[in-house]
C-alpha cells in the first residue's frame, strides 16, 4: 500500500517496476481473463489453450468444485448441483428471478423474515451467488498468476452497465472472496469501447450494442482527445442469449407435445436449445433432436426464419432500449458515428440486422465480440496499475444507470441523483420531521425509475436516531449520496443542528458477514508453510521500512499541516513500527504497520487535498469550490 | 473561466475534462485509502460544477445565490399575470394536442415554447451580465423552471406520440 508516496497523477511512484494486473470478464455463460504483455492486450489461456472458461460449477459432497468445461460435462447428469449462468442470480431475491420454475436447484427460502440474495442448497452444503461466483474467479486468478509468474497487484472486473448496486456490490465481494484486490468495477460496454477506441484511435459518437448470455446494455460514448465520456446508457440485466435458448426450448416443448420434464431431461433440452440456436447463425436449417430419460426420441426441424419470428420481441426490447438511451443523450440516431457489437449472443445474424437496421449503418464486428470486454478491461487495468508511459494515458468518465432515491411520505420516492449521471458523484438533500418531538427518522433507500417505492428496488434501510426533540418541520437532516467510481452507493444522513448522525454502506445480504468473508480468506492462506510463512514475513519488513521512509518524507515536506500533538502521535506510532521490526513476528509487524497507515489516514489526505490543490493552480478554483 | 452567464459551452467542458484528468480517482487507482477518498470528493465536486454550469437555467441560479439573491422557488410563487395567463394557455393546448394527436398542434406549441425559452435566455444574460440585476434575473430563473419543465413534458408527449410501439 503506497500511503504516502503521492506520485504525479497518473504515474505510478515505482515506475520501473511492471506491476501485475488482469481484466476479467465475469460473464453469464463464459468467463475471460486478460492482460497486457508488451503493451498489447492478450487473452490468457488455460493449459489447452482454451480462452473461454464456462461459468458453471459443480459442487461435489466433499467440499470441492469443478469449474468450466469439467462441470460442464457434467451439467445433464448432476443438474442439481451444477449451477449455471449464477451471474443471473447475483444480487437477487428467488422472487426477482425468471423461470425459476424450470430450473432444477434446490433454493433456500429464506421467506419474508430474512430477505436478501437467494441461496442454493448443493452437495457440499448451502452456496450465495457470490461463493459460486468466487470460484469462478478463483481459477482465473490461479490461470492469470501462472501465467504471469506472480502474485496480482490487482483486477478490474467487469459487470454489465446496466447493474443496480446490489448486483455491483455482489460482484467487488465474489472477487474479494477469491482474493482479488478489485482496482475497479468497469462497466462491460466502457470496457469494449476502450478496446474498440484504442486499437482503432476512434473519435466520435459511439453505440456500444453489448447482448451477453443474461444481461444487455446499450452505452451511448463520446470519443475525444483520450477521454471516454458514456452519455448514456441502459439496458436490461435480465435479457441475454439465455433468453433466447429459452424461446426455442419452450418451442420445442411445443412442438414434439412434450409433458412436463424431470430436472435431467430439462437440461439435456436446453443444452440442445443452445446448440440449435449457435448452428442456426450459420445453417438455415437444422433438426433438434435428443433422446430423452423417458424413452422418448425429440426430433423437430427449425428454421432460421422461425426462430427470428419467435425471437423478435426479444430484440425489440433491446430496441426500445436503445431509443430511450439515445433520448438520454439528447441524440438522433444519425448522430451516431459507428455501432460496436458486444457479446456472444450478437452473433445471431439478425440480431445484427435488426440493429444495423435500427442504427442506419453496419455494426462493427472486427474485435472478436467474445473477448473484446476482457481486452479493455485489461488495458484499463494496466492504466490503474500504474504499467504506462507517461501521455500516453486515457480517462473513462462513467455514468450510473439507474436513479438513485429515497422514500417520503405515501410511499412516493424522491429523487436524490438521477440516472445516467456522471461518476463519482455526490448531492445532498435536506429532509424535515413530521411529528413534533420526532428523535428518531428512518431512512429507505431506493433505486429505480418508477414513482412508487413499491415500484423500485429496495437497496437499504437506516435509521438517524438521536435527533433532539423539536417541534414539527424544525430538524434539518441533510441526507448525502455518494456513489464512487465503481457505481457502489452509500448513505450518509445528519441533522444539522446537532450534529447526529449516521452512516451506511448499502449493501445486498446474502448469508456472509464481512467478518466471516474475511475468516474465509485468512482460513485459505492459513494452510500455507512455513516457506510462504517466512516469505511473507519479509514481505511484511520490507513493506514496514518503506512506509517508515514514506512517512518521515511526508513529516519532511508537509509536516507545516499537523498539529505538535498530531505530529507527535505519528512519531510514536513510527517508533512502534520501528521496534516490531526487530520482533521477526508477522503479526507484530502486521499490526504496528497498520495501526500507522490508519494513524496517518487523515495526514495522508491532507497531503493530497494539497497535491490537488496544487495541481489545478491557476485554473479558477472558485468556480468549483462553489 | 470567468464567472459570466454567457459561456462557452466548449471552453466549459475542456476545462472540466482538464481538472477530471487531475483528480480523478483512476489516477490514483493504486494509491491509499486516504489518497483514492479524496480524489473521489474531487471528482465529484468537479462533476458537479460542471453539471450546475452546464444548464442555463442551473447556471444561472447558481449566479443569483452566490450574489446572495436565493431563488427560493418552492417558497417564492408570484408570477406576474400575464405568465400566469399565459401557463394555463399552453396547457390547455397541450391537453387538446394529446386528445387529438395532431402533429401541426405539437410543433407549433413546440415552436412556441422554444421561442420563450430563448428569450428567457438572453433576458436572463442581460440581466445577469451587463446590469448586474440578480433580483430581476431571480423572477426570469422562476419562469425558466416552468418553461423547462413544461417543455419536458411537452418532448416526452410528442415522443409518445411518435412511437406509439416503443413498448413492444
Amino acid at each position: 500500500m503506497a500511503l504516502l508516496q503521492i506520485a504525479e497523477p497518473g504515474e505510478s511512484a515505482a515506475p520501473h517496476q511492471h506491476r501485475l494486473a488482469v481484466g476479467i470478464d465475469l460473464g453469464t455463460t463464459n468467463s475471460l481473463v486478460a492482460t497486457v504483455r508488451n503493451s498489447i492486450p492478450v487473452v490468457i489461456d488455460d493449459a489447452e489453450g482454451r480462452s473461454l472458461l464456462p461459468s458453471i460449477v459443480r459442487y461435489r459432497a466433499d467440499g470441492t468444485a469443478d469449474v468450466g468445461y469439467s462441470a460442464q460435462k457434467q451439467q445433464s447428469l448432476d443438474p442439481r448441483n451444477t449451477i449455471v449462468s449464477v451471474k443471473r442470480f447475483m444480487g437477487r431475491a428467488r422472487a426477482d428471478v425468471q423461470h425459476v420454475e424450470s430450473m432444477p436447484y434446490d433454493f433456500v427460502d429464506r421467506g419474508d423474515a430474512a430477505p436478501g440474495m437467494l441461496q442454493l442448497r448443493t452437495a457440499a452444503g448451502v452456496k450465495s451467488p457470490v461463493e459460486v461466483s468466487a470460484e469462478i474467479l478463483k481459477v482465473l486468478r490461479e490461470r492469470a498468476e501462472q501465467y504471469l509468474g506472480g502474485d496480482l497487484v490487482g483486477a478490474v472486473i467487469t459487470v454489465p452497465a446496466y447493474f443496480d448496486d446490489a448486483q455491483r456490490q455482489a460482484t467487488k465481494d465474489a472477487a474479494r472472496l477469491a482474493g482479488l484486490n478489485v482496482l475497479r468495477l468497469l462497466n462491460e460496454p466502457t470496457a469494449a469501447a476502450v478496446a474498440y477506441g484504442l486499437d482503432h484511435a476512434a473519435e466520435g459518437t459511439y453505440a456500444v450494442y453489448d447482448l451477453g448470455g443474461g444481461t444487455f446494455d446499450i452505452s451511448i460514448l463520446k470519443l475525444a482527445k483520450g477521454v471516454f465520456e458514456v452519455l448514456a446508457t441502459g439496458g436490461d440485466s435480465a435479457l441475454g442469449g439465455d433468453d433466447f435458448d429459452h424461446r426455442l426450448f419452450c418451442w420445442i416443448i411445443e412442438q414434439a407435445k412434450l409433458l412436463p420434464l424431470s430436472a435431467h431431461d430439462s437440461r439435456t433440452l436446453m443444452v440442445k436449445a443452445r446448440e440449435v440456436k449457435e448452428r442456426l447463425s450459420v445453417e438455415t436449417e437444422v433438426r433438434a433432436n435428443a433422446l430423452l430419460s423417458t424413452g422418448e426420441v425429440v426430433d423437430v426441424p427449425a428454421d432460421s426464419q422461425a426462430f427470428a419470428r419467435m425471437t423478435q420481441p426479444l430484440i425489440d426490447k433491446t430496441l426500445a432500449a436503445c431509443r430511450k438511451a439515445l433520448q438520454d443523450a439528447g441524440l438522433k440516431t444519425t448522430d451516431i458515428d459507428g455501432v460496436v457489437m458486444v457479446g456472444g449472443a450478437t452473433r445471431m445474424p439478425h440480431v445484427r440486422k435488426a440493429v444495423g437496421a435500427f442504427f442506419g449503418q453496419t455494426p462493427l464486428t472486427n474485435i472478436d465480440p467474445d473477448k473484446v470486454v476482457a481486452l479493455g478491461a485489461a488495458m484499463q487495468a494496466n492504466l490503474l496499475a500504474g504499467n504506462h508511459a507517461a501521455g500516453d494515458d486515457w480517462l473513462l468518465l462513467d455514468v450510473i444507470p439507474l436513479s438513485l432515491g429515497l422514500e417520503t411520505m405515501g410511499g412516493l420516492v424522491e429523487k436524490i441523483i438521477p440516472r445516467n449521471a456522471t461518476i463519482p458523484v455526490a448531492r445532498a438533500q435536506e429532509f424535515t420531521t413530521f411529528r413534533d418531538g420526532q428523535t428518531a427518522m428512518a431512512i429507505h433507500v431506493v433505486q429505480g425509475e418508477r414513482e412508487l417505492v413499491s415500484d423500485c428496488r429496495s437497496l437499504a434501510r437506516f435509521e438517524l436516531r438521536g435527533i433532539p426533540p423539536m417541534v414539527a418541520g424544525a430538524a434539518r437532516i441533510r441526507v448525502t449520496f455518494t456513489v464512487d467510481a465503481d457505481g457502489l452507493l452509500s448513505v450518509a444522513a445528519r441533522e444539522m443542528g446537532s450534529g447526529v448522525e449516521a452512516a451506511i454502506t448499502v449493501k445486498p445480504s446474502y448469508g456472509l458477514s464481512d467478518d466471516e468473508v474475511a475468516k474465509m480468506l485468512q482460513d485459505s492462506f492459513g494452510t500455507a508453510d512455513d516457506d510462504m510463512r517466512a516469505r511473507a514475513l519479509r514481505e511484511q519488513q520490507v513493506e514496514a521500512q518503506r512506509l517508515i521512509e514514506a512517512t518521515q518524507a511526508a513529516l519532511a515536506s508537509d509536516g507545516d499541516l499537523l498539529t505538535t500533538d498530531e505530529r507527535d502521535a505519528i512519531e510514536r506510532l513510527l517508533a512502534d513500527v520501528s521496534r516490531s521490526l526487530a520482533t521477526n513476528e508477522l503479526e507484530a509487524v502486521r499490526r504496528a504497520t497498520e495501526a500507522l497507515v490508519a494513524g496517518t489516514d487523515d495526514f495522508a489526505a491532507s497531503r493530497m487535498d494539497r497535491s490537488i490543490r496544487a495541481a489545478l493552480a491557476g485554473r479558477s478554483v472558485a468556480e468549483l469550490a462553489k | 473561466m470567468p464567472a459570466r452567464f454567457a459561456l462557452d459551452e466548449a471552453e466549459l467542458e475542456r476545462a472540466h475534462k482538464d481538472v477530471q484528468s487531475k483528480v480523478h480517482p483512476d489516477r490514483f487507482a493504486s494509491g491509499s485509502a486516504a489518497e483514492r477518498r479524496v480524489a473521489m470528493q474531487w471528482a465529484a465536486r468537479a462533476n458537479e460544477a460542471y453539471r450546475t454550469l452546464k444548464s442555463p437555467l442551473s447556471r444561472a441560479a447558481f449566479l443569483c445565490e452566490r450574489a446572495g439573491v436565493p431563488i427560493d422557488a418552492n417558497h417564492n410563487t408570484s408570477m406576474p399575470v400575464e405568465f400566469l395567463a399565459q401557463q394555463m394557455e399552453w396547457r390547455e393546448a397541450l391537453d387538446e394536442a394529446r386528445a387529438d394527436g395532431d402533429a401541426a398542434r405539437f410543433s407549433a406549441l413546440t415552436g412556441e415554447i422554444d421561442e420563450v425559452h430563448g428569450r428567457l435566455i438572453a433576458e436572463l444574460a442581460s440581466a445577469l451580465d451587463v446590469r448586474g440585476d440578480y433580483a430581476g434575473a431571480a423572477g426570469l430563473v422562476r419562469r425558466l423552471m416552468f418553461v423547462d419543465k413544461f417543455r419536458d413534458e411537452l418532448r416526452s408527449a410528442v415522443e409518445a406520440q411518435a412511437a406509439p410501439k416503443a413498448s413492444a
